[in-house]
């Protein structure tokens, strides 16, 4: 996927005194790691497909502050979250759809008490909405009939108590899914969360990633659904790790609908 | 001198209750010893959670084995203390069987505790197979002090069964031979089995006997009663207020620090002026202490947390750092936290008031590594069948590193000043934030 896409900005809607119907916040993974870029990319195509009015904040979108929170410095977070927040509210920014777990669950628990008020959506849970409205279809095509095992992100589920969106979205696809022996409110961390992303582990015997693949690779899936770009990369460097790579893709949901049908 | 047994019991009685009520006292000062939070809001779902996962044990069936044979216990024990109104009533007026007047429900109600208690026997049984032979590792890393505890109680819940089932065949056997005192009352499914034994016994030896099991079983339920504050236990009581205080908000969710906001807002305030005298006469308050590094940077509800916790395990056989076998334990981290507390609460109560004694929870309990283990998952919250929090008192940890000492791993300053500088934690220039669109 090497070409441009048209994304609009919150600044061009303004200048032409317009409203998008929402703000698709990207996320730092989604605007810079090699890969979550796929992610972006992706989304943004169904965006499209599914004729929906969005925009980015593009250069005015900053770190939602997650991995500076969960680090312990709150004063950082707090930082990142009022500007954040002053730039959405100059925009009377209403709701807000991302790619990314971390990013939703802090603007939609951790930014209202600094003044953030937004309705707040996983892409997976905007995708499902769009299906229902009958603005988005999602057909089997080239995945129908394939093994698919869905990893749920922690701050997604056990934070956030979604679930069922990522896994309606996948059953549309036709293909046989299937359940990890820890799933849903049991399922295993990927190990990125809580800031691990940014560092080495601590000492021990084995790595998140490598736990959470074996629990993956039992279910002899053909694909591994995620719905998170750190899970993504987790979920992928584990998968390396055990030669799979050339048996076993790691592709986001929204990857998924839209490479179904060929966008 | 006919009263001296009735004398004897009351004076039992009050010692064993007022030592339990000093020490619950002691325990609600050093709870206190927290940080205000507020949990006074939505009083209805606080109920209803404190109802569905503390009367109802919702989360304990999340094992199924684990869990019913907990609910057994937990059942046996509620309602035969149902029996110890009448023991204790007996034991003050000198009565025999005072409710038996209540006829055919007090057959019921002696034949249902007698089931229970056997049920009781056989589940206290398997609890100790499970901890002591079987190989289950939440149990086996267990040592010293938490683990005889675990033992201790089990060993207690036989005797206080077995005194039960004695007292109450050596009765029937007394109203069976028709001695004074004795009337017939109640019935006896499991403890008929028993009497038998008791076949050609005196009528003497008999009321020794019953007499004998009816004071041992009364003392040891005192006994039992001021055991708790020391054991892990203390979830029987404590766990009924910790589900009804437990965090209603998203897991997710984590707190944002007033004074940290406070602050925030007055750096982006242009109309503010930084140097201006803080308002009214008041003394300059001495700074806030940001984050967490002894017991008393929490606030009371992480504190009620360490009390309830009840050494389950459930957390750490959850936590995907423990799993692979780094350093973190949340149990342990609860297990710490209690303790040092209860250090900080035995300190106060010998010197009057705390004096400081060179130690805190933050290395000299838990250490960085175990907290920078964690991926704040919530895998212990959503295990903890009693509501309780390890992540938050990690979370609060690593903020005192972070805030009070920038003791974080260099990798997460890197990250960090990332963020500072461009916005995102990888040193990307935000200019560049929408570049992807046109790759
Ligand atoms: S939140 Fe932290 S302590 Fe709790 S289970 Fe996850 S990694 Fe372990
Ligand atoms: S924190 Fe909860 S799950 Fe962990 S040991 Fe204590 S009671 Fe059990």
């Amino acid at each position: 996927m090497s070409e441009a896409v048209k994304v609009p900005t919150m600044a061009e809607y303004m200048a032409e005194g317009k409203m998008p119907e929402v703000l698709f916040w990207v996320g730092c993974a989604g605007s810079f790691d090699d890969r979550a870029k796929k992610i972006t990319k992706a989304f943004v195509k169904l965006l499209h497909s599914s004729k929906v009015d969005f925009a980015v904040l593009g250069t005015e979108e900053s770190c939602t502050g997650d991995p500076a929170k969960r680090s312990g410095n709150e004063f950082l977070f707090q930082m990142q979250a009022v500007t954040n927040i002053e730039v959405m509210n100059a925009y009377e920014i209403k709701k807000v759809v991302t790619a990314c777990p971390h990013c939703f669950n802090t603007l939609k628990n951790e930014y209202p008490s600094l003044g953030g008020n937004y309705e707040v959506m996983h892409h997976t849970q905007f995708l499902k909405s769009l299906l229902d409205d009958g603005r988005l279809t999602v057909e089997g095509g080239k995945f129908k009939g394939k093994r698919i095992t869905f990893h749920d992100p922690c701050y997604l589920g056990r934070a956030n108590n979604v679930y069922e969106a990522p896994r309606e979205l996948l059953q549309k696809l036709e293909v046989e899914l299937t359940e990890m022996k820890r799933s849903r409110r049991n399922g295993l961390c990927c190990g990125a969360g809580g800031a691990q992303m940014f560092k080495e582990p601590e000492p021990g015997n084995k790595d998140v990633n490598i736990e959470r693949t074996e629990d993956a690779l039992e279910t002899k899936p053909d694909i591994i659904a995620a719905g998170c770009p750190f899970c993504n990369t987790m979920m992928t460097d584990g998968v390396k790790n055990k030669e799979k790579e050339d048996s076993i893709e790691v592709l986001d949901v929204a990857e998924l609908i839209a490479n179904a049908q060929d966008l | 001198m006919q009263y001296i047994p009735n004398i004897i019991f009351v004076i039992i009685l009050i010692a064993g209750i007022g030592y339990f009520t000093k020490n619950v006292r002691k325990l609600i000062r050093n709870i206190k010893l927290g940080k205000d939070v507020d949990r006074t809001d939505n009083k209805k779902e606080r109920f209803n959670n404190m109802a569905r996962i503390a009367l109802g044990q919702s989360k304990m069936v999340r094992r199924p084995i684990a869990g019913i044979l907990h609910i057994i216990v937990y059942l046996g024990f509620i309602i035969i203390n149902i029996e110890v109104l009448e023991i204790i009533i007996d034991g003050i007026l000198g009565t025999h069987r005072i409710f038996a007047f209540l006829g055919g429900l007090y057959d019921f109600l002696i034949g249902s505790f007698e089931v229970l208690a056997l049920l009781v026997l056989v589940s206290v049984f398997i609890f100790w197979i499970r901890r002591n032979v079987i190989n289950i590792r939440r149990f086996k890393t267990l040592k010293g002090w938490p683990k005889n505890d675990g033992n201790i109680i089990l060993y207690f819940e036989v005797v206080l069964m077995t005194l039960f089932l004695t007292m109450n065949a050596a009765d029937l056997q007394l109203q069976n031979i028709g001695a004074d005192h004795y009337a017939k009352a109640g019935a006896y499914p499991i403890s008929q089995f028993i009497s038998p034994l008791f076949n050609g016994m005196s009528e003497g030896s008999l009321v020794l006997l019953e007499r004998g099991a009816w004071w041992l079983h009364i003392i040891g339920i005192l006994i039992f009663l001021n055991y708790l504050y020391f054991s892990k236990h203390l979830h029987i009581l404590l766990a009924f207020p910790n589900t009804y205080y437990g965090d209603l908000n998203p897991k997710g969710q984590m707190d944002n620090l007033k004074a940290v906001t406070d602050e925030v807002m007055l750096m982006m305030d242009p109309n503010a002026d930084p140097f201006a005298a803080p308002a009214g006469d008041e003394p300059e308050a001495e700074p806030e202490k940001f984050g967490a590094s002894d017991v008393t940077d929490l606030n009371w509800v992480q504190l009620l947390n360490s009390y309830t916790c009840t050494e389950c395990g459930r957390c750490t056989s959850e936590c995907p750092a423990n799993q692979t076998g780094k350093k973190l334990s949340p149990r342990k981290i609860m297990m710490d936290t209690r303790d040092r507390l209860q250090e900080v609460g035995d300190n106060i109560d010998k010197n009057g008031s705390f004096v400081d004694d060179g130690k805190q929870l933050l290395n000299d309990y838990i250490t960085t590594e175990e907290l920078w283990a964690c991926t704040s998952c919530n895998a212990c919250v959503e295990a903890c069948p009693v509501s309780i929090s390890p992540l938050s008192i990690i979370l609060d940890m690593r903020r005192y590193l972070v805030m009070e000492q920038s003791a974080a791993p260099m990798d997460l300053n890197n990250m960090m000043s990332n963020i500072e500088n461009n916005g995102a934690p990888w040193p990307f220039n935000q200019m560049d934030r929408l570049n992807w669109s046109q790759e």
